[in-house]
């Protein structure tokens, strides 16, 4: 099945899923009702974003640099660099890792990167037990999905859904639809495993190459528990997270927890600068990271779409879009569903495998006018939708460039742009269209599926306007 | 080092995007004075499920003395400091009053299951978001604020900062990052099922702040 085919069919199926669009529609109506109370003063609001544009956008203007200034602190500071290409390198790295530790058994923080590298499940076949420790993550390891929102992975199920995977794989907790209790029992289940786990894993959210910090944004305290009760920690992350100074993390922060969740802040924020030190009691004895490079450099060479790379994987462009609220996040079939997702993934993937995404899009510009680092996603999605479709081969960074052209659209679009530009053929055209307009077919494909075909008007707009006087229309 | 690493980096030199004007630095001076922080405090704190009582310099002693058996606590971790020291001679025999005195493998089980609360410092609090400031060291363990179900902190009234910005310009973060750096604000909690927020998940379930004048 092609790309497109099988994309419609996940989109048939979450559209005839009355129960999903329901979890999600009024998940998502609480999370943008929170969102805006946090910016009650726009004024305030545009001001923070160009803060946060800025510190972003000049982190990357000096990425080369950052990165080597982040690796050399971090290696002063005792924390060990690791560099990969791609997926399968990343996974090797903290396989060694973890091998060379002796670690049998890893609880994980919440990592959208370790996602895109398939992490767990190349763990797991090479015989090292990893769970999913943030509440979210582990719902739906127990369900054996991926996350369908980066900030909320379990968004899509509803408190019925989460009691009967409790009640499935742990039966000696008695069954209960109720919200605290549901989180009492997890915080049980989890409790013995950040206690013996051998090596914990995170993400990161902000890399500060001035210090040397990893900085991690969260709610519950897995994340520190997976940063500081095991012996070994790795960090991974996408080389797009390095900032430059300290003071840039502020700003960075305090808008991110505003536009993902609402929140002026998070309960921990949690700065990581070194190993245990001599004397210290407690924290992991090694900290690694990894910098995943996956396509991300190859976005960064053309000026107009290293844009993407600004973003702090705040969710709030998921959150308003009226896509995304229809479709949930595992119709897109990607790691990063939503408009980030439909302007990242094709550029990390290729517009021959998921350039499909760019249609499931109305451009109606919710996302940008939310986002916080103002990356301007739907004018990246519109210009991945011409690269989907251009002719003209030379001068792009984008894989899969005019893979998704079609002889007979490009033909159609040929013709048109022969008919309007030339007075005489356009005004032949229109008097042909609206004279013969009975010969309009009436079935036009999906088109008619639910809607009457269009049919030209009578007369045309400029005759029209002639008749009532107008000159030089 | 690796190939990688080379080939990563040759790709990001290959360009250079031009330069985004910064705009004014971020630090909203707030201008508040310490009565307005210590409220702002408070209210951002409660706000999130954190207990906060604001009481004289030397009366956390005895205000513990009487709270944690009233409280149910048996069981008491506290650092090697001074606040350990005080507690030693003032708490009722019906608290157990344990030290974190040795590495963590050698009592982790314990750790996680045999203490009611730990109480520890706070180096700082910043009044805007209501968060404690915590740099954890070897006389008070980074587990301390994380493990157990109940953390106590202690906090100077007049080490409250306007925000984070405000902070770390002050007091000169970027010339020295500590092991382990920590903003906390509230006890831990999560809005993973249905995006219903339900506090206690895996860090502490209660987090008292005791702030001292
Ligand atoms: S693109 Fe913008 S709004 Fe979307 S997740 Fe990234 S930072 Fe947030």
């Amino acid at each position: 099945m092609n790309q497109t085919d099988a994309f419609h069919r996940r989109i048939d199926e979450a559209l005839h899923n009355a129960q999903l669009r329901q979890n999600f529609r009024s998940a998502l109506t609480g999370i943008m009702a929170r969102r805006a109370e946090q910016f009650p003063d726009e004024t305030q609001l545009q001001a923070l974003r160009d803060q946060a544009r800025a510190v972003r956008a000049n982190a990357l203007v000096r990425q080369p640099e950052l990165l080597e200034r982040l690796e050399a602190k971090l290696t002063e500071n005792g924390i060990q660099v690791h560099w990969a290409e791609g997926p399968d390198e990343a996974n090797a790295i903290i396989h060694g890792i973890l091998e060379r530790a002796g670690a049998k058994t890893v609880v994980k923080g919440k990592s959208m990167v370790s996602e895109e590298t398939g992490l767990n499940h190349y763990l797991e076949h090479h015989g090292i037990e990893v769970i999913e420790s943030d509440l979210g993550e582990y719902i739906i390891q127990l369900a054996e999905e991926p996350p369908s929102h980066i900030v909320a992975p379990a968004i899509h199920k509803n408190r019925r859904e989460v009691a009967e995977l409790f009640q499935r794989f742990h039966p000696e907790i008695p069954y209960t639809e109720d919200i605290d209790q549901l989180t009492q029992s997890a915080r049980v289940v989890l409790r013995d495993r950040f206690a013996n786990a051998d090596a914990g894993i995170s993400g990161v959210n902000f890399a500060v190459a001035e210090t040397g910090t990893l900085c991690l944004v969260e709610n519950e305290g897995n994340g520190r528990l997976s940063t500081t009760a095991p012996r070994v920690h790795v960090a991974i992350t996408g080389i797009e997270k390095v900032v430059e100074r300290l003071s840039d993390v502020p700003p960075l922060l305090e808008i991110l927890t505003k536009s993902a969740t609402g929140q002026p802040i998070t309960t921990y924020f949690n700065m990581i600068s070194r190993p245990r030190q001599p004397g210290e009691l407690d924290g992991p004895e090694a900290v690694h990271l990894v910098l995943l490079d996956n396509g991300r450099s190859r976005i960064r060479v053309d000026d107009e779409l290293l844009d993407t790379l600004r973003c702090i994987r705040c969710g709030a462009c998921i959150n308003h879009c009226p896509v995304y609220v229809q479709l949930g996040g595992h119709a897109y079939g990607t790691v990063y569903p939503g408009p980030i997702g439909i302007a990242l993934e094709p550029q990390r993937i290729g517009i021959h495998k998921v350039g499909t995404l760019t249609s499931a899009c109305t451009l109606c510009g919710a996302c940008g006018e939310v986002c916080p680092v103002r990356i301007p996603l739907p004018k990246l999605i519109n210009r991945l939708r011409a690269e989907a479709v251009d002719g003209l081969r030379a001068g792009t960074a984008v894989r899969g460039h005019g893979s998704m052209r079609k002889p007979a659209e490009a033909g159609v679009w040929l013709l048109w742009r022969w008919l309007y530009t030339a007075p005489s053929r356009y005004r032949l055209f229109t008097r042909l269209a609206t004279r013969l307009r009975w010969m309009t077919p009436p079935w036009l494909g999906a088109w008619t599926r639910y809607r009457c075909a269009p049919r030209p008007a009578q007369r045309t707009l400029h005759e029209l306007a002639r008749e009532e006087g107008f000159r030089n229309e | 080092m690796s190939d990688s690493r080379e080939r990563i980096l040759a790709r990001l030199r290959a360009n250079r995007p031009i330069e985004v004007p910064t705009p004014t630095v971020y630090a909203k001076p707030l201008g508040w004075d310490r009565e307005h922080c210590i409220a702002s405090f408070m209210q951002r704190m409660q706000a999130v499920r954190g207990e906060v009582h604001r009481i004289a310099r030397d009366a956390w002693v005895d205000w513990l003395a009487g709270e944690l058996p009233a409280r149910g606590i048996h069981h008491l971790l506290a650092g090697n400091g001074d606040v350990g020291d005080r507690l030693a001679s003032a708490l009722p025999a019906s608290i157990r009053l344990s030290r974190y005195d040795h590495p963590i493998e050698q009592w982790k089980p314990a750790l996680f299951n045999d203490i009611d609360a730990a109480i520890t410092h706070a180096r700082a609090g910043l009044a805007e978001s209501g968060s404690i400031v915590l740099w954890p060291d070897a006389n008070e363990p980074r587990l301390m604020s994380l493990a157990p179900p109940i953390h106590i902190a202690l906090l100077d009234s007049h080490k409250l900062h306007e925000n984070f910005a405000a902070m770390i310009a002050a007091e000169h973060w970027a010339n020295g990052m500590p092991t382990n750096a920590l903003l906390i604000s509230g006890p831990s909690k999560t809005a993973d099922i249905e995006q219903t927020l339900a506090y206690g998940i895996h860090g502490p379930k209660q987090l008292i702040t005791l702030l001292l004048d």
